[in-house]
C-alpha cells in the first residue's frame, strides 16, 4: 500500500498487554486430589488462562503469568478443589 | 446508450444494479422504499447476484452492511429521515473503521409532527460523522453519482463511506429520462472492491479495541486528511466518468453562469434546477447572476468556493435545513470561507422549503432580485439571515 493509515484495528497476541498476572492479590491454588475433572473452571475462566491436560495427574493447569486472580474458578469449583490464597 | 424513464429512486436502483454489489440490506421507510423494493425484485429475478438481507431496523441495516463490508463485500443500503437518525451511531462506526459503504439518503423531514415531505435536516444531521456527502440535482445525476461514489469511497486515498442525498418525492418519485450507461462501461470504470483491511482474511484482527488516546487522535486526524484527499479524487473521478459517458458535473461544485457573474446563488439538491431557470430569466433582465451548486457537502468544497467568491459582490445561500439557534448549514459554511477573502462579498442566507413547503420560480425571483437591489443600493443587507416563510 502506498499510504499508511491510522486504523482502529489491532492484532491480538499472547502477552501484548504485558504480564497481567502481577495485578493479582489472591492466587487460585488447585488441590489435584479433590479435582473431579469436570472442567467448570476451564469453562468459566474469563481470561482463558486455565488449560486442561487430558490424561495427566494435574488435570488443571493455571497460567500465573496472566491469571488476574478474579476467583471465578474457585467460586464455580463444585468440590472446592480450587481455593484463593494470599500471594 | 439507453434512455430510460426513471424516478430518482429507480435511478439509484439502476446504478446499484450496474455496480456489481455483493450485498444489499435495508429497512423500508418512505420515501426511500422503492429503491430497495426494486433491488429486491432484481435479486429475486436473478438480474443481479447480490445477497439481499432483510433486517428489523435501520440500525441493523447499517450494522449488517458494515459487517459484510468488513469482510470485503461491496454493499449498499438506503434510508430516509427517522431511519437515518436511528442509524446515527453506526455511521460513526463505519467511518471510524475506514470501511467504504455507499448509502442513498432520500431526504425527508423529521418529526414531530409527522411529515413525509422533503427537507434536508436528516441529511445535515449526519455531517460530522466522517462520511462523504454528495447531493444530486436530478435523476441523471442521482444515477451517475451513485456509481461514482463506489469508485470514490474505495479509492485508497479515501477509504471512507459515502452517502448520496436526493430530495424526497421531488426526485425520488418524479420520473425523468435518464441515460443508463452500458454494463461494460461501468465495469471498466469501477475497479475490484478495495478497502484498507479485511476481517475475514487469514490474519487475526480485532476491531475497535481501546487504543491509547494519542493513537485515537491520530485516527481522527487521518479521517480529516483523507477527506482532504477525497477532493482531488472526486475531481479525477468526475473527469474519468465524463470521458466514458460524456457527463461531467465539475467535481465538488457545479458553476452555472458564474464565471462573469456579480452575484451568486448557492444551493444544493433538486431546487438548483429551478435556480438555474431563474438565473436565465434574470440574465435576460440584465442581472449578472450565477448559480453555484453544492455537489459535495463533505468534504466541503472550500477552495472552489473561495475561488468563485473572489469576484462577486453578493452571495445568496438557500438552505433547506437549519441548525436551530444558528444558521442554515450551507450558509454557515459559505460564510466561514468568505472570511478568507480580503474583499469580502455580502453573504446572506435564506431558510426555505422546510417540511416540504414548495419553493418555485416566483419565490426565488423575489428573493434574488430583492437581495441584488439591496446590495446595489446600500452595499450591505439589513438582514443577513432570513426565513422565507409560507404565505
Amino acid at each position: 500500500m502506498s499510504k499508511t493509515y491510522a486504523l482502529p484495528i489491532s492484532r491480538p497476541s499472547i502477552g501484548v498487554g504485558g504480564k497481567t498476572g502481577y495485578w493479582r492479590i489472591k492466587k487460585p491454588e488447585v488441590n489435584h486430589s479433590k479435582c473431579i475433572r469436570c472442567g467448570m473452571c476451564w469453562l468459566y475462566c474469563p481470561e482463558s488462562v486455565i488449560d486442561i491436560i487430558e490424561g495427566s495427574d494435574k488435570y488443571v493447569v493455571i497460567n500465573y503469568d496472566y491469571c488476574k486472580g478474579c476467583g471465578i474458578c474457585s467460586e464455580v469449583c463444585p468440590t472446592k478443589a480450587i481455593v484463593m490464597v494470599n500471594e | 446508450m439507453v434512455i430510460k424513464v426513471l424516478t430518482g429512486n429507480y435511478a439509484v436502483a439502476e446504478a446499484v444494479r450496474l455496480s456489481n454489489v455483493d450485498l444489499i440490506t435495508a429497512y423500508p421507510i418512505t420515501p426511500q422504499t422503492t429503491i430497495v423494493e426494486r433491488l429486491s425484485e432484481y435479486v429475486d429475478l436473478g438480474v443481479i447476484k447480490s445477497r439481499f438481507v432483510r433486517v428489523e431496523s435501520e440500525f441493523s441495516a447499517l450494522a449488517v452492511a458494515y459487517g459484510a463490508a468488513l469482510c470485503n463485500a461491496r454493499v449498499f443500503t438506503a434510508t430516509s429521515s427517522h431511519g437515518l437518525l436511528y442509524m446515527h451511531e453506526m455511521l460513526w462506526w463505519v467511518a471510524g473503521s475506514r470501511i467504504p459503504i455507499v448509502m442513498a439518503v432520500v431526504t425527508r423531514s423529521i418529526g414531530p409532527p409527522w411529515n413525509i415531505w422533503n427537507e434536508h435536516s436528516d441529511f445535515m444531521d449526519q455531517r460530522d460523522c466522517g462520511w462523504l456527502m454528495a447531493f444530486a440535482e436530478n435523476n441523471q445525476e442521482v444515477l451517475d453519482t451513485t456509481i461514482q461514489l463506489f469508485r470514490i469511497t474505495e479509492d485508497e486515498r479515501v477509504y471512507l463511506p459515502g452517502m448520496l442525498g436526493l430530495d424526497g418525492f421531488l426526485l425520488s418519485h418524479t420520473s425523468e429520462p435518464v441515460d443508463v450507461p452500458e454494463e461494460h462501461i461501468v465495469k471498466s470504470f469501477l475497479k475490484p472492491r478495495s478497502q484498507p483491511y479485511s476481517m475475514c482474511g487469514t490474519e487475526l484482527i480485532t476491531l475497535g479495541n481501546l487504543p491509547k488516546a494519542e493513537d485515537h487522535m491520530m485516527m481522527r486526524y487521518d479521517i480529516q486528511v483523507s477527506m482532504e484527499n477525497a477532493k482531488k479524487v472526486i475531481k479525477e473521478v468526475d473527469l474519468e466518468y465524463s470521458k466514458l459517458t460524456g457527463r461531467s458535473y465539475g467535481g465538488l461544485v457545479e458553476c452555472y453562469r458564474c464565471s462573469d457573474s456579480s452575484y451568486l446563488v448557492v444551493g444544493m439538491g433538486g431546487w438548483v434546477g429551478t435556480m438555474k431557470d431563474v438565473c436565465d430569466e434574470l440574465r435576460d433582465l440584465g442581472y449578472k447572476v450565477g448559480v453555484l451548486k453544492i455537489r459535495f457537502f463533505r468534504p466541503f468544497p472550500e477552495e472552489d468556493i473561495i475561488e468563485v467568491l473572489r469576484s462577486v459582490k453578493g452571495v445568496l445561500v438557500f438552505d433547506r435545513s437549519i441548525s436551530y439557534g444558528s444558521l442554515g448549514h450551507i450558509h454557515a459554511e459559505v460564510l466561514a470561507r468568505s472570511y478568507r477573502l480580503g474583499n469580502r462579498p455580502v453573504v446572506k442566507g435564506i431558510i426555505a422549503g422546510l417540511a416540504g413547503v414548495d419553493v418555485g420560480v416566483k419565490e426565488f425571483m423575489n428573493s434574488i432580485v430583492g437581495f441584488v437591489n439591496e446590495v446595489e443600493e446600500r452595499g450591505y443587507v439589513e438582514k443577513y439571515s432570513e426565513w422565507l416563510l409560507p404565505g
